[in-house]
């Protein structure tokens, strides 16, 4: 098993016909994702890329069987084709989306909560489930099949994780990317929950980054779960100044418990094994698991 | 994006928030005349910059003398303090060592002070909703209020589904020892503050001091307004009040390609692209014992065109002794990245050590443009290996 998504789960793209969304969702059938058709308003009834076009969320729900949504609509609908996916309930919404107002995922977070979906993201690369199905904008080579689970704020720094477990002969059950805004779906303790309770996942690298304080939650859900998995961490941003926002909406510092230093010692009182640098997170997470650290 | 004080008063008076009478002024003689048209015993001359602490800074020319906020008895006392105040450096604790030139002025009428409070709304990312702030200690850093007195801080969460109730601001005024005609008094200025934030699609709105004067009315003696970066499409109006002078010309030039760009004190520049990738970049350069010149994100599908605008702003800043350049392609292909810095870099002059680090799609291509461009440009494998390189290259270049 993985968590969330696995080869079974039949994926919907919205924004399916624009260039984002036809670019990725090449990419993720090419990978072997079960993308069963997509939603643009307006384009229902045409095929793309082999696959049916809807006009709207709940007739892709009502002609198919939908298990998860992935929106590349652009900012300023973003948040109403969450909104659109959560009414049709979707049961796991990816919005790749970035840019998209606060105040907008204000509201969405409200009707999340009173709902059964799920939401990854906004402003995140997406859910991938090495060998099985990748919903989302990373890239599928680097990842390998395996029992590391990973959780991110970060695209990128998601990437040089996975990359680094795959070198060093680790792989990978599940890599989710929960975005870096402020006001989004699943944030790490949702995410890490998953980790400890899934067979298939024996350790975890969880990546977080300087504002708000998600980071300490999901240590302090650690600590207080018991596991024996080992997790690594890393938190970006030890140089980043307070007060200003480096290019997340969510990385800014404006209180003490947001700085990096804080983060870091949280992590480390919950037994987490906290890489110093970014470029030895696969190598920190082998030393642990072969009992060298 | 922040704006001055004076257009937070003007934006917020339209919502229904009580100010004092001002007038905006970039002279010393405009300065006379809005004293003597706002007459009264005294007015109050506030330099217009986007930081706080005005009232206990400094200017540069003048260390140990009065600060940026000064009480004037007559409009000849106006017009000396504009002479002092325009086009002097400001500094406070908010602006660095280096301080702010203050380019305008702000004329306000005086005011009769009986209590301050505090009061500011924003969003809460723990709950998702906007939050309610608000203390009896204001005209003080609200950030000294939380550390020493947590308890006098109060917050109140709004339901997006209701929005604002009145029965909230009524609860949080007899919390703040507020009482008869000051309740509804304040219902108002909260009224104010909510609805000019969910409007404008506010990042913060800041009201410190609030003040309460004798006769139990309430005015906002000053005001803060950012506004989400996200949501600035929805509000052409705003562009107007942007300040440039108050933005790094470097984050400007930046922001007009669309790339998150920060400015910092060290010499290694760093285009990275991933907002993560890019912190961490900066920290392993700090490692490594330098410093991170800027922080920049290229971003995900940038063109060509856009990375060599990156690129070129980073080769343009004139601290930075060395560069990092950091990849890891997704959706950016390597081989743009390539041709950008190649282009850049003949159109610009390389004058700094380079070390390109480039993983991901198209890595093959990125790298077959780069070795035959005829630069002078150090590869290197991974994240450990470019940050132990642009180190030790600037640190060659300082020797030699």
């Amino acid at each position: 098993m993985s968590i969330l998504v696995h080869s079974d789960t039949r994926v919907i793209t919205q924004g399916f016909t624009g260039a984002q969304g036809t670019f990725h969702s090449e990419q993720a059938l090419a990978y072997g994702t079960r993308l069963v058709g997509g939603v643009t308003p307006g384009r229902g009834g045409e095929t793309h890329l082999g696959l049916p076009v809807f006009d709207t969320v709940a007739q892709a729900c009502t002609a198919t069987r939908v298990d998860a949504s992935v929106i590349y609509v652009p900012p300023a609908g973003a948040a109403d084709a969450i909104l659109e996916a959560i009414a049709a309930g979707v049961p796991l919404i990816v919005c790749i989306t970035e840019g998209i107002p606060v105040l907008d995922m204000v509201r969405v977070q409200q009707v999340l909560h009173r709902s059964d979906s799920l939401l990854i993201g906004p402003n995140c690369p997406g859910i991938i489930t090495p060998g099985e199905c990748k919903i989302g904008i990373m890239p599928g080579a680097i990842h390998r099949p395996g029992k590391v689970g990973i959780v991110s704020r970060s695209g990128t720094l998601t990437y040089e994780a996975v990359a680094q477990t795959t070198a060093v002969g680790l792989g990978q059950s599940t890599c989710v990317g929960i975005g870096g805004d402020p006001v989004k779906g699943m944030d790490f303790t949702d995410v890490l929950e998953r980790f400890i309770a899934d067979p298939d996942t024996d350790s975890i690298i969880m990546i977080g980054e300087i504002g708000g304080t998600s980071e300490i939650d999901g240590a302090t859900l650690i600590r207080d779960s018991g596991t024996r998995k080992p997790v690594v961490g890393f938190i970006a941003g030890a140089t980043a100044p307070p007060g200003r926002r480096m290019g997340h909406a969510g990385a800014v510092i404006t209180g003490g418990h947001e700085t990096a230093a804080a983060k870091i010692e949280a992590l480390r009182d919950a037994g987490i094994h906290v890489s110093a640098s970014p470029a030895l997170l696969g190598q920190t997470l082998l030393d642990v698991l072969t009992g060298r650290a | 994006m922040n704006i001055h004080e004076y257009q937070a008063k003007a934006l917020l008076k339209g919502f229904g928030m009580p100010v004092l009478d001002g007038r905006v002024v970039r002279s010393p003689d405009e300065a006379l005349v809005a004293a003597r048209t706002i007459g009264g015993p005294i007015v109050v001359v506030k330099a217009q910059i986007h930081a706080g602490g005005r009232g206990a800074g400094h200017f540069a020319d003048d260390p140990g003398g009065k600060g940026g906020v000064r009480l004037a008895r007559t409009p000849d006392d106006a017009q000396q303090a504009a002479v002092a105040m325009l086009d002097s450096t400001l500094i406070t604790r908010q602006t660095g060592p280096a301080g702010r030139v203050v380019r305008r002025l702000y004329i306000e009428a005086g005011c009769e002070i009986a209590r301050e409070l505090y009061l500011s709304l924003l969003v809460d990312r723990a709950t998702g909703r906007i939050v309610i702030v608000a203390s009896q200690d204001g005209g003080m850093a609200i950030e000294d209020v939380a550390a020493a007195t947590p308890e006098r801080i109060l917050k109140e969460s709004i339901d997006p589904a209701t929005g604002l109730s009145d029965y909230q601001a009524r609860t949080l005024a007899a919390r703040l020892d507020l009482h008869g005609r000051s309740i509804r008094a304040f219902t108002t200025v909260l009224r104010a503050a909510y609805e000019a934030f969910v409007s404008l699609d506010a990042a913060i709105v800041e009201i410190n001091p609030l003040v309460v004067t004798g006769s139990g009315d309430l005015v906002a003696l000053d005001a803060k307004m950012s506004f989400d970066d996200n949501a600035l499409f929805r509000h052409p109006e705003l562009e107007e009040l942007r300040d440039e002078n108050e933005e790094d010309p470097r984050e400007r030039e930046a922001a007009r390609h669309g790339l998150a760009y920060v400015g910092l004190d060290g010499t290694i520049g760093c285009m990275v692209n991933g907002a993560g990738l890019a912190m961490a970049t900066m920290d392993i350069i700090k490692m490594e014992g330098e410093e991170p010149a800027n922080f920049l994100d290229v971003g995900g599908g940038a063109s060509r065109e856009r990375v060599a605008a990156a690129f070129r702003i980073v080769l343009s800043d004139q601290k930075v002794r060395g560069i990092l350049v950091n990849i890891f392609g997704g959706i950016m292909r390597c081989d743009i990245i390539a041709e950008a810095i190649v282009a850049a870099s003949h159109e610009t002059g390389l004058r700094v050590p380079l070390v390109v680090r480039l993983a991901g799609t198209n890595v093959e291509q990125g790298e077959e443009i780069l070795s035959r461009s005829g630069l002078k440009i150090i590869p290197a494998s991974d994240l450990g290996d470019a940050a132990r390189k642009i180190v030790s290259a600037v640190r060659a270049e300082g020797v030699a």
